[in-house]
């Protein structure tokens, strides 16, 4: 019963201290650069007409170039070839990294000059060639900082994030040793330019990465603000291009898209100063800075070029139908900068060997190996803002749990006993038993409400929350929810109300596991909201959603449990109910999740026919829907308004603040992406930190609103607010319910466990 | 080069775009390109030949340039093969004059654009770049605004390449 195995206690221990440092040291600079960054996304790509057809455009390149990748390869070795160059398919890092140390040995090169490749990085070529007497110099000034530094890349476009501006004077001051102290963001860049510009000249090689290449013309797509990737072609005579297989599309009109959406994506400019198509070896002279009197000329007929197209791991990630999709990224760097976890600690601790931010996972898995992306990969909880940043479309947070899942499948527990008799998971071997505890939260639910209040006392306890904490790593800071005597299944069956003879309309309401075990209130404030518009509400007992399996990555599971609730609700909507759900995290199992887990026909079915209850409330009031039947706000009544991460991403956090302006409330909305809680990761002790600094920006703006109310549409932001704030937020549809049998709001609080009012 | 684009009032959208990015641009004839050019160089000027007939460089501006003069130049004027309105960007084809490393090794870059060259957006620029990469294998620049970064801690002009952007249009 040791507790230093890599998932025991001390290793959550060490997590949580790796992060409390990042967040310390990193923290500040990254969550500005990043928050910037994400900021000037939404603004610059809502300049595009065409924004979403573009992303399908570039998306469609994409899946055509990968599913012809290998005629690709062909087709690019014939161009270059034709135009005078080498290409070079390494298998892995060790043949890519042999086969440039050979040009640099038959090239005499005493110094590369590289530009900035994230390719380069995975192979480690710089050390390779280093150990080998060539002076590798980074010309691109963010890595230039990070050569001197010593460290590694935070972040994969802008690679020295992490450092602030006067921490990069320091360095430069102490490492330089200039004569006038350098000071000044312009100071230090007309220094590094300086000096990296006179290395340049002498620089024998120039290597850069390729962030596309045409199989039509073999020409090499490079995105850069900085002139260095132009220097390093223009000025050496050897260039030698390292990219991944993968980066290849068929022709140049195929960039077109891609030129449009790459920087507005990552770091929110419309277009980076410089997209440089190079067709190597280019016809421009080469400038012999050490001849300064001949003067420059020539097609540049004395240039070597070399492209290096680097397998290592991604044929087979090809291959592997859930890993496919991350060769379709084009390393814009969204999925990182949209990312709440990734814009408090950055690449440092959401990271692996090389790459970093939420596709890294499927990156590192594929390059690396499970190990690699095991470090980061609790990092993403599935929010899913990145979906829609995503130019390209991928399914980042689906590639996340399908890695997780494959974790856990290397995974041997202990203290497994403990939960096993709490978790009938299906998981043919095993999560660790923090996933495990969590993922199977329903089981936990349906016995901590049969045993309400009395379980609530006791998991909240001292002794139960440390010994929680040390054999699961529960957060012990965390209150656990407050389980409910009475579901609101029950409830509803408690009823003794006839149903309308000739409804309107008619709604299975969905008792997902918070609605019906923890925040029955809001439950019931949904019945009556939907009732007073004519409605008639049934709500069956149906399982989990499957959602808190699915977030541990135990997919079997969540598999099995969309099975049940199809089977449960089938029958329902073919009677012609509509499926109507509160907690939006269930929702887009539905709606999204679901596509993974169920055959298409299934999956359609429950996805067209269920709406987040808001959503379906001002449907209703479309329709001609009584308004005046709900609570409406008294006065200038102002709520602040935090939309759940996954109901934004399926754009349904308009409807409730429609409904709210209908019913007179003047909104604020948030802009966090996030609330750091993130279903049960804000519970997970090594994540605690984390959670809560994400959560102090979303309570900052909460702060700042200064609203009447606070409201909020998730049982995690609703949660992580009540910690935060010291006060529990309402949902909408507890705002605007008709009083009802019972008192609407802060019937229960969850704090007293007293769950039978 | 051929002129083969059609201006359609390409000239005020990119006009307005390119300064968004700081870019000064100014529409001249034929005729007051030379003096227009000398106007806007710095001295120690280089260049390479523009590619129109009736437009030519000033004397003050070294064209052919050693690697030293290259070295001492504060201005590089070279030609823009075409220019994107929309987002105020010029092409800058790559050639055996130079015009590669003397757009980008000075302090100040002036570009020579013909307007018959503006296209209206990428797509139309895209055409382009298909056929004439296609063909030629040449390189070409989409350059928009002067190089920059943010690696510093503030956005500053001049990363490896020109502070400063000019554009002649000449009409
Ligand atoms: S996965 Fe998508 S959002 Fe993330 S870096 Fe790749 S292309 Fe950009």
């Amino acid at each position: 019963m040791s507790s230093d195995t890599p998932t025991g206690g001390t290793a959550r221990e060490s997590k949580a201290e790796h992060i409390r440092q990042l967040l310390a040291t990193e923290g500040d600079a990254v969550a500005a650069n990043t928050r910037g960054f994400n900021a000037g996304r939404y603004e610059s790509v809502a300049k595009l007409d065409e924004y979403e057809a573009l992303k399908d455009e570039a998306r469609a390149i994409k899946a055509d170039a990968i599913e012809r990748l290998p005629e690709l390869i062909d087709a690019v070795a014939e161009a270059v070839e034709e135009n005078g160059g080498a290409v070079y398919i390494a298998e892995d890092a060790a043949d890519a990294n042999r086969y440039i140390s050979e040009v640099c040995e038959e090239a005499d090169a005493d110094r590369l000059v590289k530009s900035k490749s994230m390719t380069s990085e995975e192979i480690e070529v710089n050390e390779h060639l280093q150990a080998r007497g060539v002076d590798v110099v980074e010309t691109d000034l963010g890595e230039g900082v990070l050569q001197i530094a010593d460290e590694a890349p935070s972040h994969i476009v802008a690679p020295a994030i992490h450092k602030s501006r006067a921490e990069i004077a320091a360095l430069f001051n102490e490492y330089f040793d200039p004569e006038e102290p350098l000071e000044t963001a312009e100071e230090l860049t007309l220094f590094a330019r300086e000096r990296l510009g006179e290395q340049i000249k002498e620089a024998d090689v120039g290597m850069t990465g390729a962030n596309f290449v045409t199989a039509d013309s073999g020409t090499i797509a490079l995105v850069t603000s900085e002139g260095n990737a132009r220097k390093t072609v223009t000025v050496p005579d050897t260039h030698v291009a390292v990219a991944g297989v993968a980066k290849i599309v068929p022709t140049v009109e195929d960039l077109q898209p891609f030129v449009e959406l790459i920087g507005r994506s990552g770091t929110g400019q419309d277009i980076t100063s410089y997209i440089s198509l190079f067709t190597p070896p280019i016809n421009s002279p080469t400038v012999e800075f050490d001849d300064p009197e001949t003067p420059i000329g020539g097609a540049g007929e004395d240039r070597d070029f070399h492209l290096v197209l680097l397998d290592n791991g991604r044929l087979a990630m090809r291959e592997d139908e859930d890993l496919r999709e991350t060769l379709y990224c084009i390393r814009c760097s969204a999925c990182a900068n949209t990312c709440a976890n990734f814009q408090s600690v950055g690449g440092h601790a959401f990271g692996g060997e090389t790459y970093s931010g939420g596709i890294a996972t499927g990156w590192e898995a594929g390059v690396h190996g499970l190990d690699s992306a095991a470090e980061f990969n609790d990092l993403c909880t599935g929010c899913s803002r990145c979906v829609e940043a995503c130019p390209v479309g991928i399914d980042i947070p689906w590639i996340n749990t399908v890695v997780r899942d494959r974790i856990n499948d290397g995974h041997e527990g202990e203290f497994e006993f403990l939960v096993d008799g709490l978790s009938p998971d299906v998981e043919t071997s095993g999560p660790d038993l923090q996933k495990r505890l969590f993922g199977n939260f329903e089981t936990l639910a349906r016995v901590g409400s049969a045993f309400a209040p009395v379980s609530n006392w006791l998991a909240n306890a001292d002794p139960a929350a440390a010994l929680l904490e040390r054999v699961a790593g529960v957060a012990r800071e965390r209150d656990l929810p407050a389980f409910q005597r009475t579901t609101l299944v029950e409830w509803v069956e408690s009823r003794d109300r006839i149903p309308p003879a000739d409804p309107d309309r008619k709604v299975v309401l969905y008792p997902d596991l918070y609605t019906n075990y923890i925040d029955v209130e809001r439950g019931k404030a949904a019945v009556r909201t939907l009732e007073a518009l004519g409605v008639e509400v049934v709500v069956p007992s149906v399982p989990g959603s499957g959602r808190a399996p699915l977030s541990q990555g135990m997919i079997d599971t969540a598999r099995a449990k969309a099975e049940a609730v199809a089977g449960d609700l089938d029958p329902y909507v073919e009677a012609g109910y509509d499926v109507v759900v509160v907690e939006p995290s269930d929702l887009a199992m539905f709606r999204e999740d679901y596509r993974h887990l169920l055959p298409e026909e299934r999956f359609e079915a429950l996805a067209d026919n269920s709406f987040e209850v808001i959503e379906y409330v001002y449907g209703l009031l479309e329709d001609g829907g009584d308004l005046a039947a709900l609570d409406h706000a008294t006065g200038e009544e102002t709520v602040a308004y935090h939309s759940h991460c996954q109901q934004r991403t399926l754009g349904l956090d308009t409807y409730s603040v429609a409904v709210l302006e209908r019913c007179g409330y003047g909104v604020r909305t948030t802009d966090a992406e996030c609330c750091g809680m993130a279903g049960s990761f804000g519970y997970k002790h090594q994540y605690y930190d984390l959670a809560m600094d994400v959560g102090e920006s979303l309570a900052a703006e909460v702060r700042a609103a200064d609203a009447d109310h606070v409201v909020a549409s998730g049982t995690s932001c609703t949660d992580q607010l009540d910690d935060l704030l010291g006060d529990r937020p309402a949902h909408v549809v507890e705002l605007i319910a008709p009083e009802g049998e019972q008192s609407v709001l802060s019937a229960t609080s969850r704090h007293t466990g007293d769950g039978n009012r | 080069m051929a002129h083969q684009h059609s201006s359609g009032g390409g000239y005020e959208a990119f006009a307005a775009t390119a300064a968004e990015y700081g870019v000064d641009v100014r529409r001249v004839s034929p005729e007051e390109a030379e003096a227009a050019i000398e106007g806007a160089v710095d001295q120690p000027a280089v260049g390479a030949l523009l590619p129109w007939d009736g437009v030519a460089l000033p004397a003050a501006v070294t064209t052919d340039p050693t690697p030293a003069e290259l070295s001492a130049a504060t201005t590089g004027v070279t030609a823009a093969s075409l220019a994107i309105a929309d987002y105020g960007s010029v092409v800058l084809r790559a050639d055996e004059h130079g015009s590669e490393p003397i757009s980008l090794f000075t302090d100040h870059h002036v570009a020579v654009l013909h307007e018959d060259d503006i296209v209206p957006d990428m797509p139309a620029a895209f055409d382009w770049f298909g056929e004439t990469l296609r063909e030629s294998r040449d390189s070409a620049i989409i350059a928009t605004g002067p190089s920059a970064t943010a690696d510093m801690g503030a956005l500053v002009q001049g990363a490896h390449g020109p502070k400063t952007v000019e554009v002649l249009v000449v009409a």
